[in-house]
């Protein structure tokens, strides 16, 4: 006897949601996947009438259906926005070459503007050329750091009001869990906000129209519909740290499904002791990008990927940033705390 | 290169390896027996003092236990609990120098019922335990779990707090007086001194002891019938700990116990934070796992083993002959994905020995968190429901569409934090 689709009781289903284990067919799902985006925009006000939005787009699976949904959604309920597409190309050879090219069909498939802006031309490094230098261990910092002031650099050369990213519920699931094991307070604190503060010069705020997304039912959506995306994972991302919290985040979620859900909402319930120190935001002295030091990180990182001491910017540096501003030389001792680890 | 004879001893480098045969490196004088920590070598006697050290160190660094107060020393037989009643013995023989001051008594709750053991098995493992409290000459009580299904319902609601919580050092002093105070007001002839030669004379005499009432068949087959109306390991084990909880708290009100302690250790409370987390209990964190646990008002919980790694309390027992015995509980020899505690569990200690600095970055993250007040408590699992937030909603929103109920106006405010 085939299982019908638990919504509409006609068709007959074709998928058990990963979310909440209900049988559906095709089209109540798609129907359910896109309402729910919907409702977590509506209910946190993410967008105004008539807002530029950039789209995030890397070519993967997280934003080829974020760019769909939003397309969607923005002319199913009149949401007047303007969308476009901006990519960041970090230089790794074998894997974000081909997903750019992804990304420029993607253009074509939805219609939408694409902008994309290089590590080489922005600081002058490819990927690549940092791993050379910093080893296979504390990469993934430099990678994420230069990113997000490329985003930030694209947004404002294209003049966008808001940045949306595909973050999906198992990613913010993973901060969480890696942020406890860290015992990083500061970040814990903001890592479940759904969209960052809007205020200041140079800022772009940015949303996580996906939030309470699950990883699985992205793939399944962009399965069903037949979405073109890049599926392979960053040829360095082995070695990282978050990849432990994902493990047990992938095993939590096979003994309870609603895990993901529930490490969630206990990252927003938590909340911090009164006498904890925590970084006041002010700006960079030497780009003017934000900052809650005297020098943003990626000015910090990039000093030393340019002086050859690449561990600058790994551990704790706050005494060298008058050094660095003032331009003076290090001394020999610091020089050789700084230098790349031998393997 | 590779021809039979080669000799390549000149070559090859030699390591040098830490060895447990240097000098301890407190006193410098006595060679080490054990590293703890990151390679902290320590012989026997300083090790001794180290832990003793600790212990009173926590109570008194904490500054909860009033002098002449009765607390429950709540031992489940494990290394862990085994050893916090030693060491409260240690500090309140009459030889120990600045000793501590509180009236002690044992609880021992048998949770056979649950996880199906024997008669024989319970009553064996009672027996052997009865044998160690025996020798502490303290007031116990052993407790069954099938008690938990007539507790009167009033056991949920919270009681007022017999005394003001002290907020600096100095009104510490405050606190004990008023303590004090209160106690003369209920006991006329009550006082520390009383309290105290009460302790000594048990010593003398044969102590009458809680064993509370046989427990019949039928009270066990209830018992299992309702954990098995649960159906996943995740459940049961969280429902195990919330009866024990009700239990221990019944027993500590009517008996007259103002404080509770537990022998939670450092790795045990890691994996208990990382649980609460997995499970959706981020508001109660600090209170779940920190020192102090005052949401019952009238009885407060405290955990003085919580700087104590299972490592340490491991070496402390064997080395100087701690008794513990072995209870077997809902998750022996579980699979590693049978539930979610235990899953917790053999992550936070594979994770430890990557990175031997795990367990203590999460409980650092853990003292700078704080409870968030809830706005209706809910008393029966002592959760506080938290504010509607994004997570709910959509979970709701999720049901919704699925049953086809006409859209929910969700309301434009979202309730701030």
């Amino acid at each position: 006897m085939p299982v019908l689709c638990s919504s509409c009781a006609e068709k007959r289903a074709v998928l058990k949601r990963p979310k909440t284990a209900h049988s559906l067919c095709k089209e109540c799902f798609f129907w359910a996947f896109e309402e729910e985006v919907h409702q977590t925009i509506v209910s946190a006000q993410l967008f105004k009438h008539g807002e530029t939005v950039g789209i995030g787009a890397s070519g993967g699976k997280d934003s080829t259906v974020l760019a769909h949904v939003m397309k969607v959604l923005n002319e199913r309920y009149n949401y007047g926005l303007k969308l476009l597409l901006l990519s960041v190309d970090e230089g790794i050879t074998g894997y974000r070459d081909d997903s750019l090219e992804t990304v420029k069909r993607n253009q074509q498939q939805y219609e939408l503007p694409l902008k994309i802006v290089s590590y080489e031309e922005l600081y002058g490094w490819t990927m690549d050329a940092i791993v050379k230098q910093v080893g296979l261990k504390n990469n993934c910092t430099f990678c994420g750091v230069f990113r997000r002031q490329a985003l930030d650099r694209g947004a404002m050369m294209l003049k966008v009001d808001k940045i949306c990213t595909g973050h999906n519920a198992d990613d913010v699931a993973e901060t969480v869990l890696m942020n406890v094991l860290r015992g990083d307070i500061a970040r814990l604190r903001r890592c479940t906000a759904i969209s960052t503060a809007s205020e200041g010069e140079g800022v772009v705020p940015r949303c996580k129209p996906l939030k309470y997304a699950y990883e699985k039912e992205i793939v399944l959506y962009a399965y069903f519909k037949k979405l073109d995306y890049f599926s392979t994972e960053c040829i360095y991302s082995p070695n990282a740290y978050r990849g432990h919290a994902r493990t047990f985040l992938k095993d939590l979620e096979a003994v309870r499904p609603s895990a993901i859900m529930d490490v969630i909402h206990s990252g927003e319930n938590l909340s911090v002791r009164e006498g904890v120190k925590m970084p006041v935001q002010g700006t960079c002295g030497r780009c003017g990008y934000i900052s809650s030091q005297a020098l943003c990180k990626s000015c910090v990182l990039l000093e030393g990927l340019n002086r050859g001491l690449p561990r600058l910017g790994i551990g704790k540096h706050h005494r060298l940033h008058e050094k660095i501003l003032s331009q003076q030389p290090l001394t020999q001792e610091e020089e050789r705390k700084l230098k790349a680890v031998d393997f | 290169m590779c021809q039979v004879d080669e000799e390549y001893n000149g070559q090859l480098e030699h390591r040098v390896t830490p060895r447990v045969s240097k000098k301890c490196v407190k006193c410098k004088e006595n060679t080490a027996v054990l590293i703890i920590r990151a390679g902290d070598a320590f012989c026997r006697g300083c090790f001794k003092e180290y832990f003793i050290h600790k212990f009173r160190a926590m109570l008194g660094k904490n500054r909860v236990i009033f002098p002449g107060e009765k607390v429950l020393l709540a031992v489940s037989g494990g290394p862990a609990s085994s050893s916090m009643l030693s060491q409260v013995q240690e500090g309140l023989s009459r030889d120990a120098p600045k000793k501590l001051r509180f009236v002690p008594g044992i609880i021992y709750i048998d949770e056979g019922g649950a996880s199906g053991q024997s008669m024989e098995e319970r009553e064996r493992a009672v027996a052997q335990l009865e044998s160690v409290f025996r020798a502490t000459n303290y007031h116990y009580h052993i407790v069954h779990l099938e008690q938990v299904l007539s507790l009167p319902s009033s056991v949920l609601e919270a009681g007022s707090s017999a005394t003001e919580k002290p907020q600096t050092g100095s009104s510490y002093k405050a606190a004990v007086d008023q303590f004090i105070q209160t106690k003369k007001n209920q006991h006329p002839d009550f006082s520390v001194e009383n309290a105290q030669s009460h302790l000594s004379s048990l010593s003398m005499q044969k102590v009458e002891n809680g064993v509370t009432s046989p427990i019949t068949p039928e009270h066990t087959q209830a018992l299992q019938r309702l954990f098995a109306s649960v159906r996943t390991l995740t459940a049961k084990e969280d429902l195990l700990y919330t009866l024990r909880q009700h239990l221990i708290l019944h027993t500590a009100r009517t008996q007259g116990y103002t404080k509770v302690m537990m022998g939670d250790s450092c790795s045990r409370l890691a994996i208990k934070l990382l649980s609460n987390i997995s499970l959706g209990r981020g508001a109660s964190l600090a209170t779940d796992t920190g020192f102090s646990d005052p949401r019952y008002g009238d009885v407060v919980i405290v955990r003085p083993m919580r700087d104590y790694s299972s490592k340490e309390i491991a070496y402390y027992n064997r080395m100087f002959d701690i008794p513990s015995v072995f209870i077997p509980g809902l998750d022996t020899k579980a699979q590693d994905k049978a539930s979610i505690q235990h899953l917790t569990e053999s992550f936070v200690t594979k994770l430890q020995t990557d990175f031997p600095s795990t367990v203590k970055a999460f409980l650092l993250t853990l003292k700078n968190t704080k409870r968030k007040m809830p706005r209706v408590p809910v008393h029966l699992c002592e959760r506080a429901l938290g504010m509607l937030q994004g997570c709910m909603r959509i979970a709701d929103v999720a049901r919704a569409i699925n049953c086809k109920t006409p859209k929910i106006a969700l309301h434009g405010d979202r309730t701030d934090s």
